[in-house]
């Protein structure tokens, strides 16, 4: 009753009311649509045996669908490769854009060319260089093997072998993305005050000390959110796997978010495909809820 | 003392140099690649030639020789339009509909309103590949699989754009609209005569982030543009590398093709582009 009456239309208030909600409609209803409800669905979902070819047969199974992941050695695969996949690139993937960001942050010639060539891979979607370092990967006659023989290094399987393939994803995917990082490095770098180098030179510091006392605190809540992102996103592997080596060989390759698409869209298992999706949002939430609490632990 | 700056200043360039070698190499070998035949494709492959373009002499057709083949043999122009309405659609419609949310949210008082915030700001975490199969079940029973709307529509709404336009109308002085209001402006009005002629900066910037990310999309069109006609760039590349015979030649132009958008981006409205990547980055 109060909020009525507080809220009535006659009031400048109940219009001021009125007026917020009709600028926020449009996006509240597609989120609604769009985003709520497909989450919902989901979860709806995983409880059935949904088949795409049969819409009308869904019956309510339980947990069945979540009693037979445990079971699923494909699953396990596709769970243990992008739990690999995320191990090695998320700490790689943060050395190389801060040390980057490190190098080009120094008074420099040239230095917007060397910080444009760091950053040109982001330019180019991971399609795009997915298709090409397939040709260069290329066993027989691809450009890195050339380029390696010219060392004298013998040729290398790459992609074609179930020992380097997700090695060999792993690079393009740090070459490809760290450009990126570093230049939310740099701007945390240059939001350091000077002030803070000038004291430490007084106190006669080392270079290293430096680093350690003045630039990598000043660097912790962006490290943490590049730290929470970069996870999150090696997580959601997909596209370099699915055009590279379509999830093999021998499944080495082979992602959660892959193996999810396989199910539902080649498989038509929407049932079972919703349950595998439902545990991955529970991992990334899981991962995004302890990473946050680390932030507030740090800062607390 | 002066002579070990000097070594060190050399390492520095050195290393410098070297990582631009590794960042630039492929880049360069697929414009360089998209110039030539596949025979000297492979020929040029075990010298520095491979990096080089290739000599007049050397080229039949002509330099755009791949790149006419290309648009020959797959239907690269309907892939490369059907990129671009998609984009733009969710460009247009994303501005309008977050800019007015943030805008709401930054400066009208309503009942609910930090709970709408936060439930905005929590559809952030949900990752949109946990959602693609519910959400094409949902698209396919609208009738919407294989059409533009299908593809712009479940993209308009964006939590990350409205956070965006809202920190920025928040920082915004409010004294302008104050005016406005005495001077007897409609809400409606203030907000599309006013506010938006002078907040240009956050628009372009919503607009380039939106821009890159769809432009770059997969997921999402693979699965509900899967006709020919309808498919996206991103998806016509994947398909064009799986014709056979594989024509690398070809394959390279039209990755040329594919990231001039992108490259034009970048080095026309870079500005913008690392404001936002700033803001994000200050924000968390």
């Amino acid at each position: 009753m109060r909020t009525h009456k507080r809220y009535s239309l006659k009031t400048q208030e109940g219009k001021e009311a009125l007026t917020g909600y009709l600028f926020l409609a449009p996006a509240l209803l597609l989120l609604g649509i769009f985003l709520l409800y497909p989450m919902g669905t989901a979860f709806y979902y995983s409880l059935t045996d949904f088949y795409i070819l049969r819409p009308n047969e869904k019956n309510f199974i339980g947990f069945e669908n979540f009693q037979m992941i445990f079971g699923d050695a494909e699953f396990r695969q596709a769970f243990s490769n992008t739990l690999y996949f995320a191990f090695l690139v998320v700490p790689i993937q943060i050395g190389v854009a801060l040390g980057l960001a490190l190098l080009v942050n120094k008074k420099l010639r040239f230095k917007v060319f060397f910080r444009t060539a760091y950053f040109s891979p982001v330019v180019m979607s991971l399609v795009v260089v997915s298709i090409l370092w397939t040709f260069m990967y290329n066993p027989n006659e691809g450009l890195i093997n050339e380029m390696l023989s010219l060392l004298g290094i013998p040729e290398q399987p790459f992609l074609t072998s179930p020992d380097q393939a997700m090695n060999s994803i792993i690079v393009m995917s740090v070459w490809q993305g760290a450009g990126f990082q570093m230049m939310i490095f740099l701007a945390g770098l240059q939001n350091i005050p000077n002030h803070l180098y000038e004291a430490a030179d007084i106190d006669g510091a080392t270079t290293f000390q430096k680093f350690l006392h003045v630039t990598l605190p000043g660097l912790k809540n962006i490290s943490l959110f590049i730290f929470i992102t970069i996870t999150i996103a090696a997580f959601k592997l997909l596209v370099q796997p699915m055009i590279m080596t379509q999830g093999g060989p021998l499944g080495s390759t082979k992602s959660l978010v892959y193996h999810i698409y396989e199910v539902g869209f080649n498989y038509r298992d929407v049932g079972y495909a919703s349950a595998m999706a439902v545990v991955f949002t529970i991992m990334v939430l899981v991962i995004t809820i302890i990473q946050r609490i680390a932030v507030k632990e740090e800062r607390g | 003392m002066k002579k070990t700056s000097i070594t060190r200043k050399i390492f520095l360039y050195l290393t410098l140099s070297f990582l631009a070698v590794i960042f630039l190499f492929p880049l360069v070998w697929m414009v360089m690649s998209s110039m030539k035949d596949d025979f000297q494709i492979f020929r040029d492959m075990t010298s520095v030639k491979a990096f080089l373009p290739p000599l007049p002499n050397e080229v039949d057709g002509g330099y755009l020789q791949n790149y006419i083949l290309a648009f020959e043999r797959v239907n690269l122009l309907k892939y490369i339009m059907n990129s671009l309405i998609y984009t733009i659609g969710i460009i247009i419609f994303g501005l309008i509909v977050n800019s007015m949310a943030g805008y709401a949210l930054a400066r009208f008082n309503f009942p609910f309103r930090n709970f709408w915030l936060a439930v905005i700001i929590a559809t952030l975490i949900i990752p949109p590949e946990s959602i693609f199969l519910p959400l094409y079940v949902l698209v396919f029973n609208l009738g919407w699989v294989n059409t533009y709307t299908g593809l712009i529509v479940p993209f308009i709404a964006n939590a990350f754009a409205i956070f965006l336009f809202r920190q920025f109308f928040l920082d915004f002085p409010k004294e302008i609209e104050e005016a406005a209001k005495i001077d007897g402006c409609s809400q409606l009005g203030i907000f599309v005569r006013i506010i938006v002629p002078l907040t240009k900066p956050v628009f372009a910037t919503v607009a380039i982030v939106l821009f890159i990310n769809h432009w770059n999309d997969f997921l999402w069109p693979l699965v509900v543009a899967n006709d020919d006609s309808m498919r996206t760039i991103q998806i016509g590349l994947q398909f064009f590398m799986n014709q056979q015979p594989v024509q690398w030649g070809q394959v390279m132009a039209a990755l040329t093709v594919a990231t001039l958008p992108m490259l034009i981006i970048f080095i026309f409205l870079q500005r913008y582009y690392v404001q936002g990547l700033a803001h994000t980055g200050s924000k968390n």
